[in-house]
């Protein structure tokens, strides 16, 4: 009875989108929101050394969650996509959507021809002249494409925490009242006791729209615990001073995890993943039915097709 | 580099090939002349001429020849015009690559031999007459110093001390620094001398420029300290050629 079983297109795509949002909802989430002054990004993430969100070129972001060496080969590859058509062209001539267009085609050949989907949702976002001109692009490990606007929320339980940064976001939030309201979802999810996140333990930056060239800049420590403390709220926040350059190096490289494949793994269900790799092969069965006994918090940010692209988050 | 190397290696410098023999290839790009660099206290000033030659013709009077390389380095270049430009880019761009790709800085010593790479790789085009001459300074972070860089047309690099000029006017200018530099000047200071060196290179040698008082052109004058990269606005070296000029006219017209 070797005979290889027939399996329809739609449940081999079901299955493989099944099990890249499953690795994505293991790890934990990234909010992506706008402010009057430019686009923040935030996360939890203890570690100094590996950023899951990182500068892609003058205007332009990236933040990823998912699997780290999976996301941090997309970024390599976008930064010099980045750089070679900035040096061959003009530095105007990168853009965000010419970026996410290139993921796309990345994210989705590889989820019809490899063996295994990349376990990763990406954000790419273009701080404009103007609030109007600001680009959030949000694509999903299919190649799906969404362009988003205002605020995104992905990874981990990433619908809960977007309907919590649905109901504090306005238009012209300052960078502080963003902050909080980023860290407050973050600290929201997995029941109902809400955490607080101290600042060592998130991973913020920015694109401010202000800065002359390369608008990305990492708020570390004091600046980072004066904005989210609602003192450093307004301008004064904004122009403290910057810890830009040198993202990593005047930091002793923290408790790092190099070895592991995902940096942001949670300690619970630090479980490789090769693990859920098994039900996906033995797809003819019924796929669905290990889902709800091994992961309950699965249940939460999945939809039904694989291709929804999360409207409204 | 490296990538560009691999993927479009028609794009770098070094990898075109010239047309033998139709004309001598040193007319066919303007040069670009005088560069000067010197350590201040608490970090490094770079300045450079605005003048691009072309034979006995000026090419440009308003080309910039002194750059930021990256937050915390600058780089200029005397030589063929075009050659420099694009070098100078090329090392930008690999400097913030480089940053971004690794998520720290390259050390200064790392800047100044991946530039003497680079220039190595246009050693062709200098056989061929098209050579280019960067002078490389920076804010070592990890040394707390400014410290300077000078290179050859065959990617030789060499540290220099206290200050160090490039290009036609060179001459003029390094016998005006070492007259006028003192150790543990300020920037203010340095700036003045930058200036006067550049008006003494430029004083004998026709392919540097002076201060322009009537198109207000002056030189370009940056410094680096361990707040980054900074370039002196126009108006305070005007200013500072202003006062040069007065000096000079003060004590005899000769000088």
């Amino acid at each position: 009875m070797n005979m290889p079983f027939y399996v329809s297109p739609e449940q081999l795509m079901k299955d493989r989108a099944d099990f890249a949002r499953k690795g994505i909802a293991r790890g934990r989430s990234v909010v992506v929101l706008a402010y009057d002054g430019g686009i923040a990004f935030a996360t939890e993430n203890p570690s100094r050394a590996l950023h899951k969100i990182s500068e892609i070129y003058d205007r332009i972001a990236f933040a990823a969650v998912g699997k780290y060496n999976e996301f941090e080969n997309l970024r390599v590859a976008g930064v010099r996509y980045a750089d070679m058509r900035g040096y061959s062209y003009d530095r105007s001539d990168v853009t965000a959507r010419g970026l996410a267009n290139a993921y796309a085609q990345t994210l989705g050949t590889v989820f019809i021809t490899e063996s295994k989907p990349l376990e990763v949702e990406i954000v790419v976002a273009e701080v404009g002249a103007e609030a109007a001109d600001d680009q959030i692009y949000r694509l999903t490990y299919d190649g799906t494409v969404a362009d988003e606007h205002s605020f995104v929320v992905m990874g981990g339980q990433a619908e809960q925490l977007g309907r919590r940064v649905k109901e504090g976001w306005r238009e012209d939030m300052s960078l502080g009242e963003a902050l909080r309201l980023a860290v407050a979802a973050l600290g929201s999810g997995e029941g109902s006791s809400p955490r607080t996140i101290e600042a060592a333990q998130l991973e913020v930056a920015v694109l401010e729209r202000d800065r002359p060239r390369r608008a990305f800049r990492r708020l570390t420590r004091q600046v980072l615990a004066d904005l989210l403390a609602e003192g450093g709220e307004g301008p004064s926040g904004a122009a403290a001073p910057a810890d830009d350059l040198p993202p990593a190096d005047d930091l002793p490289v923290g408790p790092a995890t190099p070895g592991m494949g995902t940096a942001d793994t949670a300690p619970p269900d630090g479980v490789d993943s090769t693990e859920p790799e098994a039900g996906p092969k033995s797809s003819d069965e019924s796929p669905t039915d290990e889902s709800p006994t091994e992961e309950k918090p699965d249940a939460g940010p999945d939809k039904s097709s694989g291709t929804t692209p999360g409207a409204d988050h | 580099m490296d990538f560009l190397a691999e993927h479009a290696p028609d794009r770098l410098p070094g990898n075109r090939s010239m047309p033998a023999g139709m004309t001598d290839p040193a007319t066919l790009s303007p040069h670009a002349t005088t560069i000067v660099a010197m350590t201040f206290d608490g970090g490094v000033l770079m300045a450079g001429d605005r003048r691009a030659t072309a034979g006995n013709m000026i090419a440009s009077r308003s080309i910039e020849k002194v750059f930021p390389a990256d937050e915390y380095s600058a780089v200029g270049f005397a030589g063929s015009a075009g050659i420099g430009l694009e070098l100078v880019r090329l090392f930008q761009l690999e400097l913030e690559h480089y940053e971004k790709i690794e998520g720290s800085l390259l050390s200064l010593n790392g800047k100044a031999n991946r530039l003497a790479t680079m220039l190595r790789g246009n050693l062709p085009m200098a056989m061929q007459g098209l050579a280019v001459v960067p002078l490389f300074a920076g804010y070592d972070l990890d040394k707390d110093t400014g410290r300077i860089f000078s290179y050859d047309p065959t990617g030789g690099r060499y540290e220099e001390h206290e200050h160090h000029g490039v290009g036609s006017g060179s001459v003029f200018a390094r016998g005006a620094m070492k007259k006028l530099w003192r150790r543990g000047m300020d920037a203010e200071a340095a700036v003045h001398v930058a200036v006067e060196a550049l008006y003494d290179a430029a004083d004998d040698d026709s392919a540097t420029g002076g201060p322009d008082t009537v198109r207000r052109i002056f030189p370009v004058v940056a410094t680096v300290s361990v707040d980054g990269y900074q370039r002196i606005e126009s108006a305070e070296i005007a200013r500072v050629a202003e006062q040069i000029a007065d000096e000079r006219r003060e004590r005899g017209s000769i000088a």
